[in-house]
């Protein structure tokens, strides 16, 4: 098992969540972005699967980008801007991702699920109208360990053929 | 006054048995709103952190815990003198120490335990916690715990159970013989949900835990002997659960918490890290197969022989009902007149084995599957004809002497997943990467490739076995709430994932005739629901669930009597719509109308048909409550240059008796293959002298998006006589076959006998 480091002195940091400014204060060196979140910003919906960057289950967006929470310390997260599960949804309203994955049945235990919506919601940001082999290469760093996927993909369809019909409207 | 923690919300849920209703949690999941037991948090709360054991076998000559007392945040440190009751707990046998006294037997043994502030305070204090080990050397072959001169790692020696069958005549020969050694490895349930939980002391000697359990009563027994407390002084609610698959059938963090809590008089969390899961609860059992079939030319099978030796590992867990199932079920869904089963599991210091989905069937499904189809082989027959030839089918008897009853669909099944049109064949030229062995790592442009297709079929029983006292219990309670009836449902029953809450939900709507139901937070204000494994809630807790909307309908139904007295249409009467129709279906009073302040309440339980235990010489009983069984058929593309393979297509067949909810049925069959995938060609504990070497997802290997191919299914519905809406158990049978029809398709690409789950490269290609 790892040794650890000896006590550290705590860092206080500055960073936007989910659209609000946030602190966290008393944050030790080692401590990872999905620690913060949880633990000290009561965001809890990033999940604690393996917190080694292998399960997808705490993605998140770090500026704009698809990061592992786990893999972030939270020092360097320091004035930058993160987006959680908790921050997609419109209002009240599930985003067309999240209801994709109700309707679909990509639901079980759901331990998984707020880090593919969160991937999910990335992949259809990029692309429009997904091919399953885009779909399974965008997901394929999200273990899920009670659907076997099929489900999930087709909340991936569902969502994205929604989104595009939304788009089109739109314009 | 206890506080307690955020919990699911009581969603509303409206459907009927038989509709693919969306899962009242789903909403909260997606939000990532759902409390798992992770997530739980209290003011004051401290956190709990484990000292383990470094050695897999040693004597523990002194614990000093006082440079982790003096550390910062600290608020306990505790051993083995400190449980206040029961040192020792354990499912079947009282073989597991709380926490470890004079000697650890596996590599992360529980020792010490310590609360804190911070977790990392608590982390950190439990390197401080000094240990004076004895170091001996670990027993970690099962055959070597087998031999007389082994050390002996309990006081009754180092066999947990030997289960012996004895059927037909022992002395029987054939004309065809094959046998064969077959060897799996050790698997994790790993669901995603670390082990987990929140006890809060009420101040008055008891306490409160949320923890994310299968099941709660059990949990609470074993808690209450080892807290040295009456049974209502430990109150467990069940937290969100993230996957269960067996692992979390064994206490693993609920003792602890507890006597932090009791200790410190505050709230302990505890919440495993991904390594400390891997020690934290017991895994599928490794196992040694040895078979021998004999046959006829004709290819009607005269007997089998079977010796199956299953690793149990350090403490005995569930050992002894899952080398009951290896055994009764050794032989696969085939009539056989003669056998000679022995099934043995020993301790050694390994990690602890216990239950995991398919329960001692899919290690045997490996090895009758792989004999038959060498039995094929041998007499020059199609692999499915010489299954189907010898099909159990219903009235067959087992190797138990039981007479399997009600539909026995082996050879159906066979035939559905033969008839699936096969996948295009593999492309030759302008290649889809994705879709090569060795995906985009550009490994093959397909030279090399060459497809295979195989077949497997298996089953297990449904609940539990061999006269263990199975049943649920559940509460209903009709009211009236905003002017519109509303059913509640309280059971203790664990909903893991599976969708067990929407199934109750489903069978209350449809029993009482009403849209509005709510099923409480499961916990033990409520008697045993038994545990959410074996495939049996929705059978059980399903069936007390069903029981007590009858005796709530009843009364309902009484009561429109006397308030309808003479009027015409009284006979005949139901529940339906929220009002109580006549037999045309007309609507005669609303139920809000009927009930006003009025409140129903019923408890059942449920008990399904009696079970009776193997006779300990011959292994000859009605052991099991209900079958259930699936075939898969595996289409698989091996690299045999390489080793590397893509699993192309699965096609599967099961009969589930009736599909309470089919999309919720679906997903136990699609993610019940990828558990099947995983055994056979990726997911092994890789455990070298007691120690584990991968205890992580990145050394662990679990089947991703890109590993899971289609899956074609059939869903049979044909009626079980004896069980709820004609049910049968769902969650296992995709277990048990799918792995078996991928190790087959890989033998039949390669021409290698392939004796060993999981496949490696190396076992593929000729070294050399």
């Amino acid at each position: 098992m790892e040794r650890l480091h000896d006590e550290g002195l705590g860092l206080k940091i500055s960073c936007k969540v989910n659209g609000r400014a946030r602190t966290a204060d008393d944050v030790w060196e080692g401590e990872s972005l999905l620690s913060v979140l949880r633990d000290r910003m009561e965001l809890p919906g990033s999940k604690n699967a393996c917190e080694q960057g292998e399960c997808g289950s705490c993605s998140v967006y770090l500026d704009g980008a698809l990061v592992c929470a786990c893999l972030v310390l939270g020092g360097q997260a320091e004035g930058r801007e993160i987006v959680t599960v908790e921050g997609l949804l419109e209002g009240d309203v599930l985003h067309p991702v999240q209801q994709a994955f109700v309707e679909a049945g990509a639901v079980q235990c759901g331990f998984c699920t707020p880090g593919l919506i969160v991937a999910t919601h990335d992949l259809l940001t990029r692309v429009q109208e997904p091919t399953l082999t885009e779909i399974r290469e965008a997901l394929a760093g999200n273990i899920c360990r009670c659907t076997g996927y099929a489900k999930i993909i087709d909340a991936v369809h569902l969502a994205s053929r929604r989104m595009a019909v939304a788009h089109r409207t739109a314009r | 006054m206890t506080v307690r923690p955020r919990l699911g919300s009581h969603a509303v849920v409206t459907g009927r048995v038989g509709e693919s209703v969306t899962r009242p949690d789903a909403v909260l999941k997606v939000k990532g709103d759902f409390p798992y037991s992770s997530d739980l948090r209290v003011d004051g709360m401290l956190w709990g952190a484990t000292v383990r054991s470094p050695h897999p076998y040693a004597r523990i000559v002194s614990i000093d815990v006082s440079e982790a007392l003096a550390s910062p945040g600290v608020r306990s440190v505790l051993t083995h003198e400190d449980v206040p009751g029961r040192k020792v707990y354990g499912l079947e046998i009282l073989d597991q120490p709380v926490l470890a006294a004079d000697v650890v037997r596996y590599w992360g043994e529980a020792v010490a335990l310590v609360a804190a502030d911070h977790p990392e305070q608590a982390r950190r204090a439990a390197h401080k916690v000094h240990v004076d080990y004895q170091v001996l050397v670990p027993l970690t072959d099962p055959e070597v715990a087998l031999t007389p001169d082994a050390p002996r790692l309990h006081p009754g020696g180092n066999v947990t159970r030997q289960v012996k069958i004895r059927h037909g005549d022992q002395t029987a020969r054939a004309e065809v013989v094959v046998a064969g050694e077959y060897e799996i490895g050790m698997q994790d349930q790993a669901p995603l949900g670390p082990e987990s939980g929140l006890a809060i002391p009420d101040g008055e000697g008891g306490v409160d835990l949320y923890v994310a359990t299968q099941w709660l009563h059990v949990d609470r027994d074993q808690l209450a002997e080892c807290l040295a407390l009456p049974p209502d002084k430990v109150r467990i609610t069940l937290a969100g659960v993230g996957g269960a698959f067996g692992a979390r059938e064994d206490l693993s963090m609920q003792a602890h918490a507890c006597m932090l809590a009791l200790r410190t008089g505050r709230p302990v969390k505890i919440s495993y890290s991904r390594p400390e899961s891997f020690v934290g609860h017991v895994h599928r059992h490794p196992g040694r197969l040895h078979y021998e079939h004999g046959a006829t030319r004709e290819g009607k099978l005269v007997y089998v022989k079977a010796r199956i030796l299953l690793d149990g590992g350090a403490y005995a867990s569930s050992s002894t009902a899952v080398i009951a199932n290896a055994s009764c079920f050794a032989l696969g869904p085939y009539e056989c007149p003669n056998a000679t089963i022995d099934g043995w599991v020993v301790y050694t210091n390994n990690p602890p084995c216990g239950a995991m989905r398919g329960f001692g069937s899919v290690q045997n499904c490996y090895a009758h599957e792989a004999q038959m189809d060498k039995l094929a082989l041998a007499l020059g027959m199609d692999p499915l004809d010489l299954r189907i030839r010898n099909a159990l089918k219903t009235g067959s008897s087992m190797v138990t002497g039981q007479v399997i009853e009600g539909p026995v669909p082996v050879a159906e099944l066979l035939e559905r997943i033969r008839d699936v049109p096969l996948p295009p064949a593999l492309a030759t030229s302008a290649v889809d990467l994705t879709e090569m062995p060795g995906g985009v790592s550009n490994t093959t442009h397909g030279e090399g490739v060459r497809r295979g297709v195989g077949y497997a079929v298996g089953f297990k029983n449904v609940g539990y076995s061999e006269g263990f006292d199975d049943y649920s219990t559940a509460r209903v309670r009709l009211s009236v709430v905003e002017g519109r009836p509303r059913v509640e449902v309280h059971t203790a029953s664990a909903e893991v994932g599976q969708g067990l809450v929407t199934v109750q939900a489903q069978i209350a709507g449809t029993e009482l005739g009403v849209s509005d139901v709510v099923v409480l937070d499961a916990d033990t204000a409520v008697g045993s629901a038994g545990s959410s494994s074996a495939s049996r809630q929705t059978y059980i807790t399903g069936g007390a669930v069903k029981a007590a909307c009858e005796a709530v309908r009843e009364r309902v139904l009484g009561l429109a009597q006397s308030e309808l007295g003479g009027k015409p249409g009284a006979a005949g009467v139901r529940l339906e719509h929220d009002a109580v129709v006549s037999a045309e279906g007309a609507v005669v009073i609303l139920l809000a109308t009927l009930l006003g302040e009025e409140v129903i309440e019923e408890a059942r339980e449920f008990r399904p048909r009696r079970t009776f235990r193997l006779d300990p010489e011959t292994g000859q009983a009605n052991a099991h409550l209900q079958y259930a069984f699936a075939a898969h058929r595996a289409v698989v593309d091996v690299d045999t240059e390489l080793g590397l393979i893509k699993v192309v297509e699965l096609a599967t067949a099961q009969d589930v008796g009736k599909a309470i909810n089919p999309q919720a049925v679906e997903g136990q069959l699609e993610g019940g293959a990828a558990q099947g995938l995983g055994l056979a060609v990726m997911e092994e504990i890789q455990v070298k002298d007691g120690v584990i070497r991968n205890a992580s997802f990145t050394d662990y290997l679990l089947p991703t998006i890109l590993d899971m191919p289609p899956l074609r299914m059939q869903i049979l519905e044909l009626g079980d006589p004896h069980s709820p809406y004609g049910l049968k158990g769902v969650g296992e049978p995709p277990t048990i076959s799918s792995g078996p029809a991928i190790v087959a398709a890989i033998r039949a690409a390669t021409g290698r006998p392939i004796t060993r789950v999981p496949v490696r490269p190396h076992d593929i290609v000729e070294l050399g």
